[in-house]
Formats: C-alpha cells, structure tokens, sequence
C-alpha cells in the first residue's frame, strides 16, 4: 500500500512528539513534582501512540502504551517520579526513535527488541503501586485489515485497558456532504480532531485511504477518550462539510461475542449523543448512506484556523530559490541594458520589477529560514547523558533559539556544535571537586547562545570551566612539529589557542588529557567554513572558554563588491569589507619585508591580489593609482590592492562543482549581468 | 576492461560523438555528451589544476572546462573558429572538454572497437577505452572517468 504522503506527515510530527518527550522528561528531571510537565509528556505519549496505531505500527504504539500507564500512574501520584523511572521512559522514547527512524527507512518497526523494556516498565509500574491490568503485550501485529471495522486482538487489549484506567472507547462515523470536494482534507481535520480528545487506535477505511480519498463519503474511527461521547460529536461536528456524526460506545463484550460485525451492530445504548442515535450505530464504511435526513444538521461554521502551516519538501524551496536567482541575474542584465543604451523608461519600469524582486527574494529567504531551535532542542538531552557519563554536574543554558538560519546551514551546524559542547563538557568543565577545590559552585555552566549581529547569526557556546592554557597549546603544536619554537614564541595567546583549529593538532587521543581540548577541533572549523563561517575561540584560565561561531545569515544571495584585478572581475563579499580608499604607490610601506599602509593610525598589512591570485599581467602598466579595498575578518584587518573598483551588486552565489572543490581563496562563483563569470573570493582564507 | 564495455550500447553498437585534436579523432560515448557549444567566455580559476581552463556559464549554471589537449598532453594551439565546447555528463558531473572541432556522430560497430592500449606511450594510456575502426578511420575512444578524475585520485 501506498502510505508515503501519509507516512512523511507521521513520521515528522513522531520525531517532534519524541522531542516534546525528551524536552519535558529533562525538565521533569529537575523538577519531579511539577505536574503540568508530566501531564504534557502524557499527551504527547498518548498522541503518539494514537498516530502509530493509526499508521499500523503496533509495537511502537505497545510501547508508548506501555509507557503511557507509567506515566499515568506518576500522573495520579501513585507513583514518586524517581531517577530509576526517568532512565527507563528516556529509553524508551529512544527505543521508540529507533522504531520510527526503521519504518522511515522502510526497515520494518520490530528490528529493535522491545521486550525487556516492556517488562521492565511493567515491573515498575506493577511493583510499585496498583498498575492496571498486567499488560498482555500480545505479539499480534496483524495488519490493519482494510475496509471493515474489524477489531484485532490487540485493538481490543488497547480498548480493554481503556477500559480499565476509566477511559471511553467509541466508535464514531462520520459522513461528509455531498458535494465535499476536499474529502481527504476533511477526513485529516475530523483525524486531528479525535487526536486531540483522545487516542485513535483504528480507522474505517485505513488512515492511509482516507488520505487518498479512497471511500464513498461516510468513514467509521474508533477512539479512546476520556472526553464523553458527546464532546467528541461536538469536535466532530465542528469541521465544516459534515453532515452527520454518530457516536457509540464500544462495549466489550459485544465484541467478543461476535467478532468482526458487532462493532457495527453495537446498539447506541450508553451514547448519549444527541445525534440521530436511532441511526443504527456507525454503517459499514462502504455503505453510501446518503441520508438526506443527516442535512438536518447544520453544517458548522468553519472554524477558524490560528498558525496554518504547509510542510514543503526542502528540494522545492531549492528550486524556488535557484528560479529566484535567475531572476535576479536576469534583473541585473535588463538594469545594464537600460544604462547602457539610457533608456529612461525601461530604467523606471526596471526600480518597479526590482522593489518586487527584493521582496520575493526576502520572502523566498524566509521561508527558508528555520530557528535554531530545531538544532539546539536535542543538546539538553545529550549534555544531560553526557555529564552522567562524566560525573560531573552540568547545567545547560540555551539563549536565543528563536534566532533564525537558513535551512542548508540549520542542516549542516549540527555536528560542528555537538563537537564543540562535549569538548566543554569532557575537558572545559573540572568534576565537582574540583571545581569546588578552585572555589568555583560544584555545577559547570554552559551555555549555548544564539543571537543576530548585523548579516551574520553568531552562536557562541560558553563554558565556566578550566580554559585553554596556551602554553600547553604552544609546547603540542612545536611537539608535533606544526610550528617552530620560534614561531611560538613570538606568538600571542590568542593566536596560540587558535591552533587548536589546525588539522593534525588534534587527531591523537592522548593531546585531549594533556591540552585540555582539541578533539578534532579541524573538523568543526571545516565544517562552518565551508558553510562560509567562521569560528574563534576565547578563553581564559581557570574561568572558561567561549566558541565563538559566526554564520552567513543565508547562502544564496549576497551583497558583494565587484573588482577588477587586469582583465579578471573577482566578487568581494560586502559583509567582509570594511571600506575602500584609493592611495598612492607610495603611501604603501614596508615592516619587517610585509607590505602596510596606514589607515587613521592603524597598521593595515596589505595584500596584491593580482600576486596572489597570479593574474597574468598586461605589460607596461604602472598604475598611478591603487585602490585598497579593506577587509576584516574577526577583529584583524587587511587591505586587498586591485586595480579597479566596479560596483557593488547583488550576486547569486553558485557553486563551483565537486570537480573544484577545495579551492584556496575562491569560495564559489556567481554569473554576472553580461553572462561571464566571476569568482568570489574566501576573505577568510585570503588573510 | 570493463569500461569498454560500459560503452558499449545495444545491439553491439556504439555511438560516438566524433573530434579532433590535431590531427587525430576522438571519442565520447554519446551517452555521455549533453550538448556542443561555441567558444564563450571562459574565466580563469587561480589553484585550479592546469588542465582546467576555467569556468564558464551554461544557461546560469556554473561549469568548469578542461582544455582537453593539455589533459592528454598534446601540443597546444592557438583556438580557432571551430573550436568547440563539449559538454560532458558521468556520474551526475557536467564539464565542458574543449576540442579542436566536432566531426560528426559515428556508428561503430563494437567488435571493431580495439582494447589494446599499447599504441599510446604508458602515462596518457589510462585515459583511453580503445581504438575505434570505421572504414579506415582510427577513432580513439577516451575515458571520461579518468579524466576527469575527481580530485583525491588526481596526482
């Protein structure tokens, strides 16, 4: 069967329902009594139990059942939140990712053996207070059968235990009207609805038909709730373009009696529906019922929706965004044309077309951007298994994380970040007593920072722990041969430190006991750079250490300022340059054989980027004139000599492809109005 | 080798987009070539390897452009009218290969496709598949693969 429209859905909204998990686990960690926490790590279990047994996933919605009655149990207080419990719900959410990262890979869900963590849940929960019927955990995991409200055994031990901890199970059918055009729209909305109230645990036809249409216009869902029958009509009734809702209790026994029909034929005795009740209860989904009579009740309003939100798959935002750079190309090349040839009219048409161009771009870029939070909200989970692992006591600070970033780079920060908070954890913060040996609280702070700094969104992960002794830097780095002892020596700390971020510094294990950091601190710097980033480190003995990273706020677009070096045209990207002046040849001095010239009393070392880049050179040309475009990079400047200084526009960053990757100084390419090519220069990399 | 064969299309036929260097003919499989251009403006890569000439623009894509003579060691000349850019699709890589000028599409029969690799002296060899009979024409069949050897296998 064809579930994957349906399966993208199930499996985004799964993993923000584990996270949600993993969220309010960690807060209930800290804070064991806060009820509210742990009534929200229900509803998510609950929620996720319902779509999983909706999609057919059994053994995932056993498990989350089974954690589901755990958490019940520390709901009503008949159990005390312990660490032990806590260890054992944290597992299963990650048994239960495991299970939905498989069925993602359409590898079936039961490759993780879940066996012994039901029981260990079911020992908790039996143990230690008056759990619920034992858990019958029933290895039936038939396949939802298709088009009858047929229950299976494990549909009935689910409605069973329902049951037992005091909930309803209903069956609801639904009809929609006639003249509905958006069936499956409608179908999701009534999903979603039920969702809310309770548990789906099955659906007739299967979810994944009711997605694709396939039904006449009537569908039957049976639902476990604590709500009574008649809020759920009401839910129900709420959407638009329905035209009848019958709600029944489900009784058990009926069901036994007889085994695939009486789910329909279930009288609608204890519904208290206010509905057509004389109807017998939820037809057959195949039945057309068209009921003319259902009319009677009116079509409720359409309620209004706070916060829609599409998921677009990331290749189609790609694509918007590649056709939005074309544009711009096209734009910039009418623009030439209108100067060129002075074309007033076409020139004013063309400030129109380019307000809307900016604006689609900024739109385009939008929505493309994604906070942060989506990368950061797996950190405390991670810094919390880490610090038990260390023994040591760690509190995680995150600011910011509403800031946000293009997706490619949201995609790519990950890792890099995950490197730089272990390496805080494993060598910046001291153990306790330690800490508490150097008067410092015995808890290590840490932070992860977000925030907006012009272009740029910098993040910054900050530890209150040891620091980075630049000496220890220093004597590795002369050890292992990368610089020489007088190189050393004449280096500053801050510079020393740096070497942390030279490949080869920090492959071997045993640097890691010695320096205090450095596990492949290469691979990070990498990382951000080639997401045209930047990272520096600041750090200070005894009181810590911060990683400072600084990214483009998107990658495809760019402000950047054309040059001229002889004949070659070279991109500089605005947000690197500080200003342009135009000099003498003699205005250009030398200290210690380095070319400076000075700038409002500044030392500036300058560099020719026709020597560089070595641009072959057109004879006879001694240049009266010299235009330095200054440039920085952290808090180091440089001057750039060129030839010429052609404009600043606006250029669509391309990549050079994987035969060029690599390259020094040249960081992509960019297609210019008249249709030439001219390169973008990795001012980073320059300096 | 198994490249010969990887060229190989049906019925034991291969087509072949046909060029010169110089004096001799070369090959591309068909399946390979995306499309012919004129000489446009080429812009140079500083740190690229030699044999990549630039990059040029193709329809807002950014492509780079070996100059195929100098990757198969051949005597450079100056460009010509003729002059024309291949342009070359493996393994989802474009490139454009500059050659002297595009004869034709050929029609070889495979049998008469030649796997020796002794005619060409041992250092360009591995950028060869074989030799190409048709009438009594010698069409020299080239490795895509290995020239545009991915940096990381380059020397």
């Amino acid at each position: 069967m064809d579930t994957n429209q349906y399966m993208e859905m199930f499996l985004d909204e799964s993993r923000e329902h584990l996270q949600s998990l993993n969220d309010g686990l960690l807060s209930l960690e800290n804070n064991p009594a806060d009820l509210s926490v742990l009534n929200e790590i229900f509803r998510n279990a609950h929620t996720l139990k319902g779509m999983s047994a909706t999609m057919g996933y059994n053994k995932i919605a056993e498990l989350t059942h089974e954690m589901e009655n755990l958490l019940d149990l520390l709901r009503k207080e008949q159990l005390k939140v312990n660490e032990d419990i806590i260890d054992v719900i944290f597992k299963c959410v990650d048994s239960l990712e495991q299970m939905i990262e498989n069925v993602g890979n359409g590898e079936p869900e039961d490759l993780v053996d879940v066996s012994d963590l039901v029981k260990r849940v079911n020992a908790i929960a039996n143990g230690n207070a008056d759990a619920p019927a034992a858990a019958a955990p029933a290895a039936a995991a038939a396949a939802p059968a298709a088009g009858r409200l047929e229950l299976t055994d494990t549909d009935r031990s689910v409605i069973e235990k329902a049951r037992a901890s005091g909930l309803l199970a209903l069956e609801v059918h639904v009809e929609l009207a006639e003249s509905c055009l958006l069936k499956s729209a409608r179908s999701y909305m009534v999903m979603n609805a039920l969702d809310e109230l309770g548990d789906v645990i099955k659906s007739v036809p299967p979810a994944e038909d009711l997605e694709q249409e396939k039904f006449d216009h009537s569908f039957d869902v049976v639902v476990v709730t604590a709500s009574e029958a008649k809020v759920v009509e009401e839910a129900v009734n709420s959407i638009s373009e329905i035209t009848k809702v019958v709600v029944t209790e489900l009784k058990p026994e009926a069901q036994e009696a007889t085994a695939p029909e009486p789910a329909k034929a279930a009288p609608a005795a204890s519904a208290p529906a206010a509905a057509p009740a004389a109807k017998p209860a939820a037809k057959p989904a195949a039945s057309k019922a068209p009921a003319k009579a259902a009319a009677s009740k009116a079509p409720a309003k359409p309620k209004a929706h706070a916060g829609q939100s599409v998921r677009v798959d990331i290749e189609k935002l790609d694509n918007l965004m590649n056709l939005v750079g074309e544009l711009v190309i096209n734009k910039v090349r009418l623009e030439q044309i209108g100067t060129t040839h002075r074309l007033t009219e076409l020139t004013e048409t063309l400030e129109q077309m380019d307000r809307v161009t900016t604006d689609l771009q900024s739109v385009v870029m939008k929505v493309r951007m994604v906070p942060v939070s989506s990368v950061f909200n797996r950190f405390p989970r991670m810094v919390r298994d880490l610090a038990k692992e260390l023994d040591k006591e760690i509190n995680l600070t995150i600011e910011g994380e509403e800031t946000e970033l293009d997706r490619t780079v949201i995609d790519e920060i990950g890792d890099p970040l995950m490197h730089l908070l272990r390496n805080s954890l494993d060598h910046g913060v001291e153990h306790p007593q330690d800490r508490e040996a150097k008067g410092k609280p015995r808890t290590g702070e840490v932070g992860l920072i977000a925030r907006h700094e012009g272009n740029n969104v910098v993040i910054m992960v900050t530890d209150d722990g040891k620091g980075i002794d630049a000496d220890v830097i220093r004597r590795k780095a002369v050890e292992k041969g990368m610089i020489t002892q007088e190189e050393a020596d004449n280096m500053d700390d801050a510079d020393a430190v740096r070497l942390i971020f030279l490949p080869g510094f920090s492959t071997a294990e045993k640097i890691t006991d010695v320096s205090g950091r450095g596990v492949g601190m290469d691979v990070v710097r990498s990382k951000i750079e080639a997401l045209g980033g930047h990272v520096d480190v600041e750090t200070t003995l005894d009181e810590g250490s911060v990683f400072k990273i600084k990214l483009p706020l998107t990658l495809a677009i760019i402000q950047a300022l054309l040059v001229k070096v002889q004949e070659e045209m070279y991109a500089i990207p605005l947000g690197a340059i500080d200003s342009t002046i135009n000099i003498t040849p003699d205005a250009i001095k030398t200290v210690r054989n380095k070319e400076v010239i000075v700038l409002r009393g500044q030392i500036i070392p300058i560099i020719r980027l026709g020597d560089v880049l070595s641009v072959p050179r057109a004879e006879g040309d001694a240049n009266e004139d010299i235009f330095v475009v200054v440039v920085h990079l952290g808090d180091r400047k440089a001057g750039i000599v060129v030839d010429n200084l052609i404009g600043q526009m606006e250029i669509v960053i391309k990549t050079l492809g994987r035969l060029l990757v690599g390259l020094k100084v040249i960081s992509g390419a960019t297609v210019l109005g008249d249709g030439r090519v001219a390169l973008i220069l990795d001012v980073g990399a320059l300096m | 080798m198994a490249k010969v064969e990887k060229n190989t299309a049906v019925n034991g036929e291969i087509q072949v987009v046909a060029f010169k260097l110089r004096k001799e003919e070369y090959g591309f499989s068909i399946l390979n070539v995306q499309e012919i251009k004129g000489l446009t403006d080429i812009t140079r890569v500083p740190f690229a390897p030699d044999f990549i000439k630039g990059v040029i623009n193709l329809r807002g894509s950014v492509l780079p452009v070996i100059d195929l003579k100098k990757r198969l060691g051949l005597q450079q000349e100056p460009y010509t009218d003729s002059t024309r850019i291949v342009i070359v699709q493996v393994d989802d890589i474009s490139v454009g290969m500059i050659v002297d000028a595009v004869t034709e599409v050929l029609t070889i029969d495979a049998a008469h496709v030649d796997a020796t690799k002794s005619i060409s002296d041992s250092d360009n060899s591995r950028f060869i598949n074989g030799i190409g009979k048709i009438d009594d024409r010698l069409i020299i069949m080239l490795n895509l693969e290995e020239i545009i050897a991915l940096p990381g296998e380059a020397k």
